[in-house]
């Protein structure tokens, strides 16, 4: 067994979790794609890094255009899904791996987003795509042209993993976590260093909530941190029991999808919820209660 | 949007893009970043020198330089973008920009419409969101070429 795997294999649900090593070898041994094989998404921040060469047999999903309802402030609904899912060739019993750009955000987005829709077999690449890249394997401009299937139309079940801000209200007094920048939860900036000012009317963070930066549960190359390391920050240092009915939050719910499959998926957290509103919500609302 | 007319050659990308599907929209904005010329050496590892634009998803630092001349319409403007490999959207719309205003005169580029970025039909191919970084790369531009040919 290799580091790797060994890591891994004390995770709370390791089947969550591939490695590079692994889907090399599923490629070479050509089970992507195909009705029986395994489907394997990238999904991405720039909506154009796909198309600048992904790993073969990757098909594109794209957070903003095939998750996001164009018209309401929603995810898609289960019509529209089914036909996502569908089109790239994905069953209800599909294996799903998934990818990405920014040590795999978006990629636990889209996990999530799919978890919403009870997806079962949907499992991440560790380390996304900066470590396939910088392990200086191989990469295709090649988009597969995958057969339809028929998805089953699923209903989108939120209240499990999903907390709106109304739940955030009720919950107060429960632990919150704050995966944002330490500058966006002091209130010292109201977006994230580096980006665009996707603004809110008041910097802070909510009442209550512990500051935990989402960088701390990856590795410099991507990867998630041992769950040793991660017991060790999110139980000793932040005081949070596997029990625990948690909430986290960032500032748009997508780096609060990677604390959130840490959580969940890593150290086996029973009762986490993504708040996807989150800062970009919450720091806009009417009388919602703050702390700086 | 407004009736004000692109420049030529910025008309010209804008009709290729309104014309094609959405994945040919993607194939065309990975040309432009593609093909986004990198710096001189005259500003190679000297960012410092170079605005940074912040509305942009991913770091983009550009620069303007305005030739000399009697009016508005003879001083040539010169366009200069750095953008990492890993942000081709934002490459994508650098690429654009030089390839449609790069050359031509200070006057012509001051005239560009401010909404010149919502004319490519790009909103639904990369979501309006991710078009704020090519109105803010298009703000910055106009904004150095009038403070260089004041006064």
């Amino acid at each position: 067994m290799s580091a790797e795997d060994t890591k891994i294999s004390a995770y709370a649900h390791p089947e969550r979790l591939v490695t590079t090593e692994w889907l090399a070898d599923q490629i070479a041994a050509g089970r992507i794609g195909g009705p029986d094989g395994i489907v394997l998404l990238e999904s991405d921040e720039d909506v154009l890094l796909y198309e600048t060469g992904h790993i073969p047999g990757a098909l594109k999903i794209d957070w903003h255009i095939d998750l996001n309802d164009p018209v309401t402030r929603d995810y898609v609904d289960g019509a529209r899904f089914a036909e996502v899912m569908g089109a790239r060739g994905i069953g209800r019993d599909t294996t799903v791996v998934i990818y990405g750009d920014k040590s795999n955000w978006w990629a636990a987005y889209a996990l999530w987003v799919f978890s919403l829709f009870g997806h079962e077999d949907v499992r991440l690449l560790d380390g996304g795509r900066a470590k396939w890249v910088a392990e200086s394997r191989e990469l295709t401009r090649e988009a597969p042209s995958p057969s339809a299937v028929d998805y089953p139309v699923s209903d989108r079940d939120d209240a499990p993993i999903r907390a709106f801000k109304d739940d955030v209200l009720a919950h107060l007094g429960k632990p919150l976590v704050d995966v944002r920048s330490p500058g966006e939860y002091s209130g010292e900036l109201l977006h994230m260093p580096d980006y665009p000012q996707e603004g809110a009317m008041r910097g802070g963070h909510i009442p209550g909530a512990k500051s935990v930066p989402w960088a701390r549960a990856a590795n410099e190359d991507g990867s998630f941190k041992s769950r040793e390391d991660l017991e060790a920050i999110y139980l000793e240092e932040q005081g949070l029991a596997p029990a625990d009915d948690v909430v986290a939050y960032c500032r748009i719910g997508e780096r609060s999808s990677h604390t959130w499959f840490v959580l969940t998926h890593l150290l086996g957290f029973e009762s986490v919820r993504n708040y996807d509103g989150s800062w970009t919500e919450w720091g806009n609302s009417v009388r919602a209660p703050i702390e700086r | 949007m407004s009736d004000t007319p692109l420049p030529a050659p910025l008309a010209e990308i804008a009709e290729d893009f309104r014309s094609a599907s959405n994945d040919l929209k993607l194939q065309l904005l990975l040309e432009f970043s593609d093909d986004l010329p990198g710096l001189p050496e005259r500003y190679a590892g000297h960012l410092e020198q170079l605005e940074r634009v912040d509305e942009c998803q991913s770091p983009l630092f550009l620069t303007v330089e305005v030739g000399d001349g009697g009016s508005l319409d003879d001083r040539v403007v010169s366009l200069f973008f750095d953008a990492p490999p890993e942000a081709p959207t934002t490459r994508g719309f650098a690429g654009i920009l030089h390839e449609g205003l790069d050359g031509l005169s200070a006057a012509e580029v001051l005239a560009v419409p401010d909404d010149a970025p919502m004319r490519f039909g790009l909103a639904e191919a990369v979501s309006p969101l991710r078009l704020r970084g090519m109105v803010a790369m298009l703000g910055r531009i106009k904004r150095q070429v009038r403070t260089r040919t004041a006064g």
